[in-house]
């Protein structure tokens, strides 16, 4: 590993500043993915700016009935909270599914957000990848690429993000605050990652120097039914094949509300918007809820080995829909 | 130490990729110079010869390297040392206070027989340690029953199998590990 300087932020004004005053720096939260990263020799900071001392460690519930999520708080926390548990149960759910009890202590929530996708050409330096090394070169398009991409991929990179709880922040119509020396701002969850295009290496809409301060849970979405399923290789602690969180109110024999978003099918959680469409309006019928699903998973174009991908996703989501519909059994 | 290494010119200004930290492992400070790469597995291992933890896979998949961080159990492979400035760490050899009754835990090991090898058995202990309390403050797991009422949550197996899959054990150990801590949870 390249040896690097370490600075230990106090403020979010300090922790900008030294991003400024040290080309290649990298921002350091619970470094779960990012000291991996340095190991595997995929990053290479001049310096790690730690920022976990910040003051951003908090679940704050704001007047309008929202909730504010620190960017610093563990994912066991946030997981374990009882306003998310009682109000949000797919991101509890969600939160739970991924890694281990281990890692969801020192993983904080902005950095989950920014985790790296597990692409085994992309933390593997000896082969060509375009998000690593832009123009190198993608050796999972031809290679081994059942885990990959099915939706919005591209000629240079068919990686997926590895989030189970940025799928669920995509559903639920969270925001991520982001600051930087322009001032904060705020982004859509859905639109917090990119798809891949021309530009592979850029993963989110983060600029250089910005910083995840929080994400905003909506009082819109609090308390309506919402799950979160996952299928994996293994029964725990592995990364999801496909997934998928959805939010969904019935009322009156009709469907108010669909916040539908699967994971592992692309380079970013896929917002579901088609089937969410189709839904509102529409009884909550199976044959309402299958059409919606294939609506969206039309556009899926798998590669040579990840076709399951696409009933699988289809059967996660339905089963999850029709769940969900029947009231008293939300979670 | 490193201020020899520091720029020159400089006067006490410490070396740019070493810093001074200061740690309580087991219950004794200590403080130190370190390479701004060294990770608390390697610290503790090779600068204070606490060997108990373990070096698995070193990129936080096996947890072999498991300790406790003021309290909560992580993968020491995956933690730069200087982050943890001012932290508090137990590891294995510190479960059991002074040393002379083996921690409960420990103590259930042994008597469930729960490894062959023994190379995860600290980061299962260490693991299983932490798992326990969070069980107990009310965390729940993927398995947890939500509408079950708040509070601790009793250990069932599906729990304890679900809250240390983060450790593996490649003998196979895993039905009398269940055993020992389910033992120490009832």
């Amino acid at each position: 590993m390249k040896s690097f300087a370490y600075v230990r932020a106090g403020s979010l004004a300090e922790a900008a500043d030294a991003y400024a005053s040290h080309p290649g720096a990298r921002y350091l939260g619970g470094g779960t993915n990012l000291v991996d990263l340095m190991k595997l020799g995929v990053e290479q900071p001049t310096a790690l700016i730690d920022v976990t001392r910040l003051p951003l460690d908090e679940v704050t519930e704001l007047p309008d009935g929202s909730l504010r999520v620190g960017a610093l708080v563990r994912n066991s926390d946030l997981a374990a909270h009882p306003r998310v548990r009682d109000r949000y149960p797919a991101l509890s759910q969600a939160l739970l599914a991924g890694a281990s009890g281990q890692l969801r202590n020192a993983a904080t929530t902005g950095g989950n957000l920014l985790q790296r996708t597990r692409c085994p050409y992309f933390q593997d330096v000896s082969k060509p990848c375009n998000k690593r090394e832009p123009g190198s070169g993608c050796g999972a398009r031809e290679g081994v690429h059942r885990d990959h991409a099915v939706l919005g991929y591209s000629e240079r990179c068919i990686a997926t993000h590895p989030s189970d709880m940025a799928v669920a922040l995509a559903a639920l119509d969270a925001q991520v605050e982001l600051y930087g020396l322009a001032g904060v701002r705020r982004v859509h969850a859905a639109d917090f990652h990119r798809l891949p295009g021309e530009h592979p290496e850029r993963d989110t809409v983060v600029e250089p120097g910005e910083l995840v301060t929080g994400v905003l849970l909506p009082s819109a979405t609090a308390g309506l039914p919402s799950a979160y399923r996952k299928a994996r290789d293994r029964a725990s602690y592995a990364f999801a094949l496909a997934s998928v969180a959805v939010v969904l109110e019935v009322a009156d024999g009709v469907v108010r509300h669909a916040g539908i978003a699967f994971g592992a099918l692309a380079h970013r959680p896929w917002r579901a918007r088609l089937a969410e469409e189709a839904l509102v309006g529409a009884a909550p019928t199976a044959a309402a809820f299958e059409r919606a699903v294939d609506l969206e998973l039309s556009a899926a174009r798998p590669l040579r080995d990840n076709a399951y991908k696409v009933p699988l996703a289809r059967n996660l989501a339905l089963d999850v829909l029709t769940r969900l519909a029947r009231p008293g059994e939300d979670s | 130490m490193g201020s020899e290494l520091g720029p020159a010119g400089g006067t006490a200004a410490p070396p740019p990729h070493r810093s001074d930290l200061t740690l309580r492992v087991n219950g004794k400070p200590h403080t130190l110079s370190v390479d701004h790469r060294r990770v608390l597995l390697d610290l503790l291992r090779e600068d204070l010869d606490l060997t108990g933890a373990k070096k698995g896979c070193d990129h936080g998949q096996c947890g072999a390297c498991t300790v406790l961080v003021d309290g909560r159990r992580v993968n020491s492979c995956l933690l730069f040392a200087v982050v943890l400035d001012g932290c508090d760490v137990t590891t294995v050899e510190g479960l059991s206070g002074d040393g002379e009754e083996p921690h409960p835990l420990q103590r259930a090991f042994l008597e469930h027989d729960a490894f062959q090898c023994g190379y995860c058995t600290p980061g299962q202990i260490c693991s299983a340690v932490g798992a326990v309390a969070e069980a107990e403050a009310g965390h729940p797991s993927r398995v947890t029953d939500a509408r079950a009422p708040s509070g601790p949550v009793p250990l069932s197996r599906e729990e304890i199998r679900e809250r240390l899959s983060g450790n593996l054990c490649r003998c196979g150990a895993y039905p009398r590990i269940v055993d020992a801590v389910e033992d120490v949870s009832r």
